[in-house]
């Protein structure tokens, strides 16, 4: 008696399972070109407030090469994105984490010209305090947009840490970790583009979409 | 009809979700920082509310009792997966910036307790019109802690609305003071809180005037309730 009914419930639930699974997969199918096409123009629009389109005439989002190297921060495989004008490099797009904000990793999207100048700096992805250190967002402070233009001399160039360290950058009323996390991530992704500029223009290219930076 | 009015009442005002059941308040608080946020997920809870209202009714005779609580919690998660690939598809900027509160809404007691306490009782139409008024409970409850929580925070109504609504939306926004410093304690989570607690406060206030306005007729003398709970 109960193992007839036990079969007959787990026949029901059986039933149940796939037709929810079956809907969720087909929502799944006509959704996932839109949802691509949502992160490619999220991509290029990162992209783009680092670096001025005009520069460059390739498409910057699917040209890439994927580098573990530990002035990007603590995690392998940041994905960096090379700029080229009539087949010549013009900048490199680099993707760095640093682990030192006030509360999680801030991730940071810096463009390097081949110059070894900044194009620009945003920050990707942060947990920072509303009101105090999210001032590294550019919708909530110009703060981002000072370091267009500077450039990193050697490893100790003085000039690179907030005023208090005696450096060149604003630090944030109540918050000077996090903008001393920024200052010293991005000069390190700075002198990692400038040394390895033209090892990574030769590198293969690799799957470019941004998947796991969660 | 009355069985109508009836909902819309329970759900909006005397059994709100929010507000007098208290169901579903890891999102409301977590989410309710600005308009927008608070939209967004409220319309996702109130679609997902709807779909496994309607869901959990059409199906309620085939279901047995034994597994009717996997099978509703199946409805709703599939429900919520559903409405989770549409925002990322259609509000991309939403669906970042509501991150795991979407999926989270599998979690919101008020969806499964609707199914179990309503709609697994009740024919479709009703069942469906109780989600929505439920939803709208919920919603109207969200907004309203996110409006005031974003005029307080940052001084301004459906901040980046074009999140959720379009390019258009972003004539929507008001900036009604201008502080150089956010006030930090209505962002943050004590914030939401302090708010849901006035809330629920002016609602209580409201309901006894209603109360005192009637003329009650003179009740009689009754005996003490029993308590379970000692006075002091």
């Amino acid at each position: 008696m109960i193992i007839s009914s036990m079969a007959k419930n787990g026949a029901i639930l059986t039933a149940f399972a796939l037709v929810t699974t079956g809907l969720v997969a087909s929502i799944d199918a006509l959704t996932a070109d839109k949802i691509a096409e949502q992160e490619q123009q999220y991509l290029t629009s990162q992209l783009q407030e680092v670096l001025d389109p005009s520069t460059y005439d390739n498409e910057l989002s699917k040209d890439c090469a994927i580098i573990s190297d530990e002035r990007l921060g603590p995690y392998a495989n940041q994905i960096i994105y090379r700029a080229r004008k009539n087949n010549k490099p013009v900048a490199l797009v680099v993707r760095h984490v640093t682990p030192n904000g006030y509360s999680g990793d801030i991730n940071l999207l810096t463009a390097v010209l081949s110059n070894g100048t900044i194009a620009g700096v945003r920050v990707t992805k942060h947990e920072e305090t509303p009101g105090l250190g999210d001032k590294v967002e550019v919708k909530k402070s110009p703060w981002i947009t000072t370091f267009k233009s500077l450039t990193v001399q050697s490893e100790d160039d003085a000039r690179w840490a907030v005023k208090k360290d005696g450096g060149q950058f604003d630090q944030f009323t109540g918050a000077t970790i996090t903008p001393r996390a920024v200052v010293s991530s991005v000069k390190k992704a700075v002198l990692f583009a400038q040394s390895e500029f033209d090892a990574i223009f030769a590198a293969p290219n690799a799957e470019c979409l941004e998947v796991t930076n969660e | 009809m009355s069985e109508l009015k009836t909902l819309y009442k329970e759900g909006v005002w005397v059994n709100n979700p929010a507000l007098v059941q208290l169901l579903g308040l890891c999102p409301l608080l977590a989410v309710t920082s600005t308009i927008t946020n608070a939209l967004g997920l409220g319309l996702a809870t109130l679609l997902v509310l709807v779909g496994s209202n309607i869901s959990v009714s059409i199906v309620r005779n085939w279901v047995p009792k034994d597994i009717r609580i996997p099978v509703f919690v199946m409805i709703i998660a599939g429900f919520v997966t559903i409405v989770q690939l549409l925002m990322n598809a259609y509000t991309y900027g939403l669906y970042q910036s509501l991150g795991i509160f979407i999926p989270l809404i599998v979690t919101n007691c008020a969806i499964i307790g609707r199914a179990e306490a309503y709609a697994s009782k009740n024919p479709v139409h009703l069942s469906a019109f109780d989600g929505l008024m439920m939803g709208l409970g919920f919603m109207i409850v969200l907004v309203v802690l996110g409006a005031m929580r974003e005029l307080i925070g940052q001084g301004t109504l459906f901040d980046s609305a074009d999140l959720l609504l379009g390019p258009w939306a972003q004539s929507l926004r008001i900036e009604v003071f201008n502080f150089d410093n956010q006030f930090l304690l209505a962002i943050l989570p004590p914030g939401a809180f302090l708010g849901l607690g006035l809330l629920i406060a002016a609602k209580n206030v409201i309901d006894a005037q209603i109360k005192s306005k009637r003329v009650a007729p003179p009740e009689a003398e009754k005996g003490p309730r029993a308590r379970v709970t000692s006075l002091t």
